[in-house]
């Protein structure tokens, strides 16, 4: 049966589109909304602002994450900020323009109508983040401040410090915790999903573990909302947080959802060098930096001395050679490639020759060290503490590192997956950022979707299940909780001679070095021989201690990675399929003359979702055309 | 590097604990304090002994997970929180010891891992500005003087990790909660709900088995986001107007 993939935008005009969906929505009345059981999974800024907005409105919420408290969801290490379209600064910004910015940004592959509403909403969340009371940074008048960020040539970035995630996070976590206290949501911190129910098609409950406990045991719900964020940890060395993961995801696709666009995966260009074998994860200097920081390295190979004594002829200000009109601004696929293609060339900086200068001398020149301080100052101090090493007196070292993914669970227009009551919001969906992803643009999608999107189009699912409650003690429950428990003991049984982190690491370093910043297919085509090897091996010969029913961080572990090699062979078989480069995409078979993503749109201008088949099975690709009628799809040029 | 570990071993919470003695061997001085950790656990899974149970996540500083005492300092030698130390600060051939954040409120769950949660319901009492979501106005509608906004960024800094009250000889939350209530309270947007929020989350912190402040500065001393203890003396004020205005009864 061959799935027909119906994205539900609405017709009618694109800035009308919203407003006539609202319009036209079912409504669930609030004297019925205490009856529906909704389970929010994860407490990111998409997860704790949907399970805080759906309890407000008079919804049964359970919202669950695998973290000891919901403010600790990975959303809280984003530093930089949150676009949106205020035109405060009067400098022209528009509604349309953030839309034509992150439809272009992300290299024409994401839908009109979502990034559209993005760019509605992104007003709203500002007002309504202002009124939580998050302490976004201010003018001396006391009015809101904004700074610039890659891609745009506007400033619409609000900000709070380098911690702007935090700051978003903790209003959420706050709203969200006033639910709780008021009852209407019921907190399950420390507790991970592993698998999600289904009855007659319909998602209505998650097999969950109490990380403490050991205990595994389920959950009904009229529906399920998934929030869990993205799969970069695929990699191993991402800049995400050691516990964020595929699992949920990848469980919901193993039952039926979707998973579209796996190999849009986005390569932050200003991260610390990786130093060693022993790192267990990369860091992450904020794309701010690029304001006020220039990039270069030595114009000579393998330049040997120090950077203070590289007189200003010698360097290479690539970025600013290359992209004239946005200079050290560029979007970060491109920033990131330009850093690989000049340290491939042997320029490369440090000691491992993967490197290059992001110097503030200038900047520090110009505005004092104060003002680089009051603007940067946490980063600044983060860095030292890594790298033994003063900014402001040598310039920063910075190589790109895996940061966000832009692919994820497919979605209609409601935010709901192809599975009837599965709905999925921020960086587990794919929905909004195309093919790359602006910078300061991936809280704005979480709260949107968080706040504003699902709570109003949740009730399209809603309305058509009064009376239709399932119970945990169905059969269908069991079922799945059984697989789990036997998935469990099998893991704890193998006790073979390799560690999980051994098995993470090779799993991260074959996808980095074949499904990285640059891919062809030769190589894609040998990490897909290799990964079932891996996977084979390590349900053979991992060892993983200890017993199920106790805190166990191993085993945790070991059911992330484990996921993480059947996962990686999509996102590899998806990057083969699409032979065309854009955005973080980039086939070395496809680039321009100058080196630039060559897209081909008539081939690719589509959603790639991928339909799960069975175990060892090569997957159903099922494609979504991408319209564009208010775009002119063009070359991005950003010279 | 190498260096003797004696490292706080506890199966649960109901179980007794004690220091085992660990060698870390070969440790590169550029690696960070955990990863020295995930290094030793490594070789003990290899030896087939439980690895030793720690709290972490972002391995940034930011998300206020990671938490253990070393050599008897809460997160450790510098300013940060323990994921931001490394193993440079150290000597070659040093003994380290490593232990849990103790508190009567913070209950052990394994090795050094313990449950904080009780964080979360002084919130929950009150750390918050209800506004429902949609109805809020115009974001610059309402200016805030940017010293009073900068204010209370310091105090909305706080990553919520405990440290305070693990380096408190009473145990006490009152660092974490002066800088919510202080973080609101400077705030115009916070104004409606002042007096009660004060009251409710000193209440609540009693009540969840934190001490008193008294005025030892521990809590300052060792914040990784440097929150400063003169908040501690805005509560203050702040409690003490609320109960002259009689909203105790709240």
């Amino acid at each position: 049966m061959a799935t027909v993939l119906d994205s539900k935008v609405p017709s009618g005009p694109l800035e009308k589109k919203w407003e006539k969906h609202r319009g036209e929505s079912k409504l669930v009345a609030p004297n019925n909304r205490p009856k529906f059981d909704i389970i929010v999974v994860g407490s990111g800024l998409a997860g704790a602002a949907a399970a805080a907005t759906l309890g407000e409105l008079g919804y049964n919420v359970k919202c669950f994450c695998f973290q000891d408290s919901p403010r600790r969801a990975h959303s809280i290490a984003a530093q930089g900020g949150i676009n949106a379209a205020k035109n405060y600064q009067n400098d022209g910004d528009s509604v349309f323009r953030l839309f034509y910015d992150t439809i272009k940004g992300g290299d024409f592959r994401s839908r009109e109508a979502n990034v559209h509403r993005l760019a509605e909403i992104s007003l709203n969340i500002i007002d309504q983040c202002v009124a939580q009371g998050v302490p976004f940074a201010r003018e001396y008048g006391g009015l809101l401040a904004n700074r610039s960020f890659g891609g745009v040539q506007v400033s619409r970035t609000f900000y709070a410090r380098g911690q702007t995630g935090q700051q978003l996070l903790l209003g959420a976590y706050q709203a969200l915790e006033h639910e709780i206290a008021a009852g209407s949501v019921k907190m399950f911190p420390r507790t991970e999903m592993l698998d999600l129910v289904l009855v007659n098609g319909h998602a209505k409950g998650i097999v969950v573990r109490n990380l403490v406990t050991g205990e595994v045991r389920t959950h009904a719900a009229d529906t399920v909302v998934l929030a869990t964020g993205g799969y970069g940890n695929v990699f191993y060395l991402s800049t995400n947080a050691k516990g964020c993961n595929v699992t949920a995801t990848w469980r919901a696709h193993k039952r039926g959802a979707l998973f579209a666009n796996p190999c849009f995966t986005q390569i932050h260009p200003t991260c610390i060098p990786v130093s060693g074998s022993y790192q267990a994860k990369l860091t992450l200097m904020s794309e701010s930096l690029r304001n006020d920081g220039r990039v270069w390295v030595p114009k000579k190979k393998g330049d040997p001395r120090s950077p203070d004594q590289i007189p200003e002829e010698e360097r290479d200000y690539y970025l600013e050679r290359k992209y004239p009109s946005f200079g050290n601004l560029v979007p970060r696929d491109i920033a990131s490639r330009n850093a690989k293609e000049v340290c491939d060339e042997g320029r490369g900086v440090g000691p491992s020759g993967l490197g290059v200068y992001l110097d503030f001398s200038d900047a520090i020149r110009q505005l004092g060290e104060n003002a680089i301080r009051e603007r940067y100052g946490n980063l600044f101090e983060m860095y030292f503490n890594i790298t033994n090493e003063n900014a402001y007196k040598t310039p920063m070292r910075i190589y790109p590192a895996v940061h966000y993914t832009m692919g994820g669970l497919w979605v209609d227009y409601n935010l709901m997956s192809n599975v009837p009551g599965l709905h999925v919001l921020g960086e587990a969906n794919f929905s909004d950022h195309g093919a790359n992803r602006l910078g300061a643009s991936a809280l704005m999608q979480g709260l949107s979707d968080g706040y504003f999107v699902i709570p109003s189009t949740i009730a399209n699912y809603l309305a058509t299940q009064m009376g239709k409650k399932v119970s945990a003690d169905q059969p269908e429950f069991k079922a799945v909780e059984n697989e789990v428990r036997t998935r469990i003991d099998r893991l704890l049984s193998i006790k073979g001679k390799k560690t999980v982190t051994t098995f993470h690491r090779e799993l991260g370093l074959l996808v980095w070095d074949k499904c990285g910043m640059a891919r062809d297919a030769q190589g894609l085509q040998e990490a897909l021989r290799k990964i079932p090897e891996m996977r084979a091996e390590f349900w053979e010969n991992v060892h993983v201690l200890g017993d199920g029913a106790e805190f166990n961080q191993a085993l945790e572990h070991a059911g992330r990675v484990a996921d993480f090699l059947e996962f990686a062979e999509l996102m590899c078989l998806d990057a083969l399929e699409r032979k065309e480069s854009c955005g973080g995409h980039f086939r070395v078979e496809h680039q321009t003359k100058e080196g630039e993503a060559l897209r081909d749109d008539e081939h690719y201008c589509h959603v790639a979702a991928w339909e799960y088949a069975g175990p060892d099975t090569r997957p159903n690709l099922i494609k979504e055309s991408l319209g564009f009628e208010y775009v002119k799809l063009s070359q991005r040029s950003y010279k | 590097m190498n260096f003797k570990l004696k490292v706080w071993r506890q199966k649960n919470g109901t179980s007794p604990g004690s220091f085992k003695d660990y060698d870390a061997k070969d440790i590169p001085s550029e690696a960070s304090f955990l990863e020295m950790l995930d290094i030793v656990n490594e070789t003990l899974v290899t030896v087939g002994e439980d690895p030793i149970a720690f709290d972490s996540d972002c391995r940034e500083g930011i998300c206020g997970t990671c938490s253990l005492v070393i050599n008897g300092v809460t997160h450790g030698p510098g300013t940060g929180t323990t994921c931001q130390v490394y193993m440079r600060r150290f000597a070659d051939g040093d003994t380290v010891w490593i232990e849990p954040f103790r508190a009567t409120a913070f209950p052990l769950i394994k090795d050094l891992v313990v449950d904080r949660s009780a964080f979360d319901q002084i919130i929950e009492a009150g750390g918050y500005i209800v506004a429902r979501t949609g109805s809020a106005p115009e974001a610059n509608s309402l200016p805030v003087p940017k010293h009073d906004a900068d204010l209370a960024m310091e105090a909305a800094a706080c990553i919520g990790c405990g440290a305070c009250v693990a380096a408190c000889p009473n145990s006490s939350a009152m660092l974490f909660v002066s800088a919510k209530v202080s973080h609101l309270g400077l705030l115009p947007q916070g104004q409606a709900e002042r007096d009660s929020r004060a009251v409710r989350m000193v209440r609540r912190m009693d009540e969840l088995g934190f001490g008193n402040c008294r005025n030892h500065y521990e809590c300052e001393a060792i914040c990784p986001a440097e929150v400063s203890a003169t908040f501690i003396a805005r509560l203050n004020r702040d409690y003490a107007i609320a109960a002259a205005k009689g909203a105790l009864a709240v």
